[in-house]
C-alpha cells in the first residue's frame, strides 16, 4: 500500500512523483466527501491539529481550517497579531507552547522562507507549510495541478505559462516544481524586474512578451500583483504593468485556441486579468478553490496517518 | 503456507443464485430497496446478484451503489501503513429506502460497523440488512451478525479466507489459505 514519503509537507521539492499521484487520488476521493449532503467523515477524530498564521490569510486559513474540521479533526487558530510573538516569544517556544497541549499536526504560514523547514527540526510535530515567504505554497501548487488535471485529464505533456511577478512568488515556485515534477512544460512571463536572474536553471523557458506566451499554452496562471511585497518600483504604474501582461476578453478571443485562466487569487479585478475573463467559462478559479478543500484534505490525512 | 478449495465456481454459483431467490423473497421488485457493495470486494459480490436477479428473475430495475467505508474504519493510525481508499458511488439517495449492504466475507464485523456509520452520510435507511457470502462466524469482535449467508466457515484466525472473481483475478474460487 501506498504511502507519502515525507513525515512534513514543507514545500513540493521534497516530494517525488507518486506522492502527488497518491495525494491527487486521495484527493479524487474527498472531492466525492465534500459533495455529499454530509460533508464529514471521522477519520482525524483523536487528531488536533494548529493552525498558526504569521502573516495573512482568508482562503487558505479557510480552507485548511475546513478541510481539518470535515475531517473530524480538533482545531485551535492562533494569529500572530494577537498573540505573544508581539510580546517578544520565539518561533520555536510558541509553538513548543501550544505543542504541550498535545496538538499533533501544526499548519503554518509564515513571512520567512524556511521557517516551515526550522520548525520541523526542532519540534515534534507533523509540520504543513502553507506558504513561507517567497519560498514554497505547496498545497495550492498541488491544488492549481490538480484542477488541470481535472479540467484537461492530464498533466505531463501540457504547456503551462505562469505570468506576473515570478520574483516574490511562493505560488510561482511551487509551480515550478510541481509541474516539472510532473513532466508540464513551463514558461514564466512577465516584466524582467520581477523575473528572478538564472530562473532557466529550474527547467523553465522566459518569455516576456504575453502574447507569444498565451498562444503556446494550455493554461495561464495569472499571478497577483503583490503590493505588500513590492519594497521598490518594478514597473512605472500599475496602468502599464496591466497593458502589457494584463489579460483582457478582448486578447483571449484573439489566441488560435482557447486556452484556461488560473489565478490563485485574491484577484485584483482590472489588474492581472479583466472582470469579464475572471468570470468567463474559460476561468477555472472557484474550481481551484473548491479543489483546495479536496487537496488539504487528502493532504493532511495522509500525513495524520504517519503520526503515531 | 497451504491452501485449500473452500468452494468451488459451480458451488459458488448455486450460493448466488440461492442468495438471489433469498432477497427476492424478502423485497420482490426492488422498488424500494437498494444494494450496497462494500469495497473494495463487496463489489463483486453486488454485481453478481444484480446481473443474476436482471436476467434470471426479470427484476427491472435494482439500484446498486458502492460504498468505501476507509474513512470510517476504526484503525486509522493503529496499523503500520496508511488507508488507501477506493471509490464510493452511490448516485441516487437512501432516504427510506431499505438498504441491503453486501460483501463477501464477514469476519471481525468491524467493516460493517463502520458501514453503518458511512451510509448515513448519504440519507437514513428505513431498515439496512446484511448480506455475506462467507462468515466466519467464531471470529466476530462486534455483535454483528449476517440477514442472508452464503456458507459459514469455521476458519481460525490465522488462517485466511481468499475469494477470487473472474472479473478481477481470472477465476471464481474460494480458498482457505493457513498463513
Amino acid at each position: 500500500m501506498a504511502e507519502l514519503s515525507v513525515k512534513h509537507l514543507l514545500g513540493i521539492k521534497y516530494l517525488n512523483e507518486s506522492d502527488i499521484q497518491l495525494i491527487f487520488e486521495t484527493a479524487d476521493h474527498f472531492k466525492e466527501v465534500i459533495n455529499r449532503s454530509i460533508k464529514k467523515v471521522p477519520s482525524l477524530r483523536d487528531i488536533t491539529i494548529a493552525n498558526i498564521f504569521f502573516e495573512n490569510s482568508t482562503r487558505t486559513k479557510l480552507s485548511f481550517e475546513l478541510a481539518e474540521k470535515r475531517l473530524s479533526a480538533d482545531v485551535i487558530n492562533f494569529s500572530a497579531g494577537q498573540s505573544s510573538v508581539k510580546k517578544g516569544e520565539t518561533l520555536i517556544d510558541t509553538v513548543n507552547n501550544i505543542l504541550s497541549m498535545k496538538v499533533d499536526m501544526v499548519v503554518m504560514r509564515h513571512p520567512n522562507p524556511g521557517a516551515g523547514i526550522f520548525l520541523s527540526k526542532y519540534v515534534n510535530a507533523s509540520i504543513v507549510n502553507a506558504g513561507d515567504g517567497a519560498h514554497e505554497h505547496p498545497t495550492q501548487a498541488l491544488l492549481d495541478s490538480y484542477s488541470i488535471r481535472e479540467k484537461l485529464g492530464s498533466v505531463p505533456g501540457k504547456n503551462v505559462v505562469i505570468v506576473g511577478d515570478i520574483l516574490h512568488s511562493r505560488v510561482a515556485l511551487s509551480n515550478i516544481f510541481a509541474l516539472k515534477l510532473q513532466g508540464a512544460n513551463v514558461k514564466v512571463c512577465g516584466p524582467k524586474t520581477l523575473l528572478p536572474k538564472h530562473i532557466e536553471s529550474l527547467g523553465v523557458e522566459v518569455e516576456t512578451d504575453l502574447r507569444k506566451a498565451l498562444n503556446w499554452c494550455d493554461v495561464a496562471n495569472m499571478l497577483r500583483i503583490q503590493n505588500e511585497r513590492l519594497d521598490i518600483s518594478y514597473f512605472p504604474t500599475t496602468r502599464e504593468y496591466t497593458q502589457q501582461f494584463g489579460v483582457s476578453k478582448k486578447l483571449l478571443d484573439s489566441l488560435d485556441k482557447e486556452i484556461v485562466i488560473m489565478h490563485p487569487g485574491p484577484i485584483n479585478r482590472g489588474v492581472e486579468i479583466t472582470s469579464d475573463v475572471a468570470d468567463s467559462k474559460q476561468s477555472i478559479i472557484l474550481n481551484q478553490v473548491e479543489n483546495g478543500v479536496a487537496i488539504r484534505m487528502a493532504v493532511i490525512y495522509l500525513l495524520a496517518s504517519k503520526i503515531k | 503456507m497451504g491452501q485449500k478449495v473452500l468452494l468451488s465456481e459451480k458451488e459458488i454459483n448455486i450460493i448466488l443464485h440461492r442468495l438471489a431467490c433469498q432477497l427476492l423473497e424478502s423485497h420482490l421488485d426492488f422498488k424500494d430497496t437498494v444494494l450496497i457493495g462494500i469495497q473494495p470486494r463487496g463489489i463483486f459480490v453486488a454485481q453478481r446478484l444484480t446481473k443474476i436477479l436482471k436476467k434470471e428473475y426479470g427484476v427491472k430495475h435494482i439500484d446498486l451503489g458502492f460504498l468505501d467505508i476507509t474513512f470510517y474504519r476504526d484503525d486509522f493510525r493503529r496499523g503500520d501503513k496508511t488507508l488507501e481508499a477506493t471509490k464510493t458511488k452511490i448516485d441516487f439517495l437512501v432516504e427510506d429506502k431499505k438498504v441491503v449492504f453486501v460483501d463477501d466475507v464477514l469476519y471481525t464485523g468491524r467493516s460493517i460497523r463502520a458501514a453503518l456509520t458511512a451510509i448515513q452520510s448519504f440519507g437514513r435507511p428505513s431498515e439496512i440488512e446484511l448480506l455475506t457470502l462467507i462468515d466466519r462466524r467464531f471470529s466476530r469482535h462486534l455483535p454483528i451478525q449476517p440477514n442472508y449467508r452464503g456458507r459459514q466457515v469455521d476458519a481460525i484466525n490465522n488462517e485466511k479466507v481468499k475469494v477470487m472473481w473472474k472479473e478481477n483475478d481470472g477465476e471464481d474460487v474460494i480458498y482457505l489459505i493457513n498463513t
